[in-house]
């Protein structure tokens, strides 16, 4: 799993997809999220484009792509059900999954241990 | 993740520029933090202020950040969303110590004929014991702030909102000295007890406060300190409000949080409580420009101070407001229920159609309702679109989003009348 500076987690599925989340910590920042918006599977998305707007009881943000690639499924269950993000956001409340060519992209991102001493 | 409405970036401070921006005054004057040096209860020399209870915050867990110059609890470990649904299903303590304590003392005038240059509401006619909300007005008829006068007896007691106290007593001494005293009391809490179980709480520490209704106003002792307590709050619950002296107010939080029905609540879910109750928050919901009859508050003008009663007029601003009471205004403040699942905050745009070039009216307070399980707002429009049922487009986002003018409160009050 790997980890980008706005605090959004990557992991690896087969075939070159990524699945994109929010980690625990922003989940915690955010407070109780109220509204989740998902891009059209299908979207061919470049790195931080506003992809997801998410809102919780305070404010809303947005969810910039981490990553060049092609969105393949989004999880509507947090759409339905946006509190799940606050409950378990860095398993079943996932945002979307991408497709990519180009898997150094993720090179940069920090691991879970740098991602730790990131967020002190 | 970027921050839209708040800072920009998911930390404490989030908190702190979406609350800070929350409390604006419009009533004069520059309330940058520090900028007052008036409260002797502070600690500091300077930067925000602190309330008699801050350490209990800080062991209680609440994250604290400054709003309207002082450091408050946005919210504890609970979180808005549960502290918003324990505050309507049990009770909540709120610290509002913040708010301004002033008191007026009759001298060679009497304090309440005078308050009546200010305000246009029935202050004479005040009964001892009583409470009744009020605002200043300014001489174009906008609203300079909002504020609860209670007539205790050989005084009234006022409460103002943080960010306009100095300003607010400014301009009292400004219109009522040298005939009436002006005091801004800086020794005394205010803490605000609210939900279905704040009598049966309130009443283990004195059973006296049961006899009272809303808006009553008595001196209650609790928890060995003389309280000035009334029936009132800013939730849409029962509840009350009380005033205690500093020295006290620890020891009186601590016994009402003893009880197992009461929770600490922040300034967040004091903020979605208000806003399902339909209440305004002043600097948002009504400024100096909104007149107190566009907003909806002409319930709070009583018949005598209109046109043709005993003491017509006689307030800033009474040309256009008494106008307005007659002939209706321009523009109303409604509530609005967007019909999706995304919110609508303050700013967003009002249009009458879906492709309408103009907005014909813009949203002051809006968000997640957690009572209501869904987003509600409020917001001017004109008078033509204000009727229930009426929809209208909201553009978030750069889409135009479907939303219905409906009634106000969102959630049916619980007062003890």
């Amino acid at each position: 799993m790997k980890f980008t500076e706005e605090h959004e987690w990557l992991r690896e599925e087969d075939d070159g997809v990524i699945v994109v989340g929010i980690t625990e910590h922003a989940a915690e920042q955010l407070g109780d999220v109220v509204f989740v918006e998902l891009p059209d599977v299908g979207t061919v998305i470049s790195k931080d484009d506003e992809v997801v707007v998410i809102e919780s009881v305070k404010a809303a943000s947005d969810i910039l792509a981490p990553i060049d690639g092609e969105i393949v499924e989004v999880n509507e269950v947090i759409v339905a059900e946006p509190g799940k993000v606050n409950d378990d956001p860095e398993g079943d409340a996932w945002f979307f999954k991408v497709k990519i060519d180009d898997m150094s992209q993720l090179d940069d991102y920090m691991d879970e241990a740098a991602y730790k001493k990131f967020i002190g | 993740m970027t921050n839209k409405t708040g800072a920009s970036e998911t930390t404490a401070k989030d908190d702190l520029s979406q609350f800070e921006v929350r409390e604006t005054c419009g009533c004069g004057g520059d309330h940058a933090p520090g900028a007052h040096h008036h409260d002797h209860a502070a600690p500091q020399d300077q930067g925000p202020k602190r309330t008699p209870l801050y350490d209990l915050h800080l062991e209680l867990g609440g994250k604290m950040v400054e709003f309207a110059g002082y450091q408050m609890p946005v919210q504890y470990p609970l979180g808005v969303l549960k502290e918003h649904q324990h505050t309507r299903a049990r009770a909540g303590l709120f610290d509002v110590s913040h708010m301004g304590q002033v008191i007026l003392q009759s001298r060679q005038e009497d304090a309440a004929a005078a308050l009546e240059r200010l305000v246009p509401v029935d202050v004479a006619g005040l009964q001892e014991g009583r409470q009744r909300y009020a605002m200043f007005t300014n001489d174009a008829g906008g609203i300079e702030d909002d504020l609860m006068i209670a007539n205790r007896g050989d005084h009234l007691f006022v409460v103002v909102n943080a960010a306009c106290k100095e300003a607010d007593v400014a301009r009292m001494r400004a219109a009522l000295e040298p005939g009436v005293i002006v005091r801004l009391l800086d020794s005394r809490a205010l803490l605000a007890l609210q939900g279905p179980a704040a009598e049966d709480v309130l009443a283990g520490l004195n059973p006296a406060v049961r006899e009272m209704r809303f808006m009553d106003v008595a001196t209650v002792e609790l928890a060995g300190a003389e309280c000035w307590v009334s029936r009132s709050g800013y939730t849409g619950e029962d509840g009350y409000e009380i005033s205690v002296p500093a020295a006290a107010a620890v020891d009186l939080a601590r016994a009402l949080l003893a009880h197992g029905d009461v929770e600490p609540i922040g300034l967040g879910a004091r903020d979605s409580l208000r806003l399902e109750a339909g209440l305004c928050l002043y600097g948002h919901d009504i400024d100096a420009t909104t007149s107190p009859v566009e907003a909806g508050l002409s319930w709070a003008i009583q018949k005598v101070r209109r046109a043709d009663g005993a003491r017509a007029g006689g307030f800033p601003g009474a040309e256009r407001i008494l106008r307005e009471l007659v002939e209706a205004p321009a523009r109303l403040r409604v509530g609005l229920l967007p019909e999706g699942r995304a919110p609508m905050r303050e700013g967003v745009a009002l249009f009458a159609d879906p492709d309408s070039a103009t907005p014909v009216g813009q949203v002051t307070s809006g968000g997640f309702g957690p009572t209501v399980g869904a987003p509600l707002a409020m917001g001017y429009v004109p008078a033509a679109m204000a009727a229930p049922g009426t929809e209208l487009f909201g553009e978030v986002r750069g889409k135009r989003l479907a939303v219905r003018v409906v009634k106000m409160p969102f959630t049916p009050a619980n007062f003890k009348r």
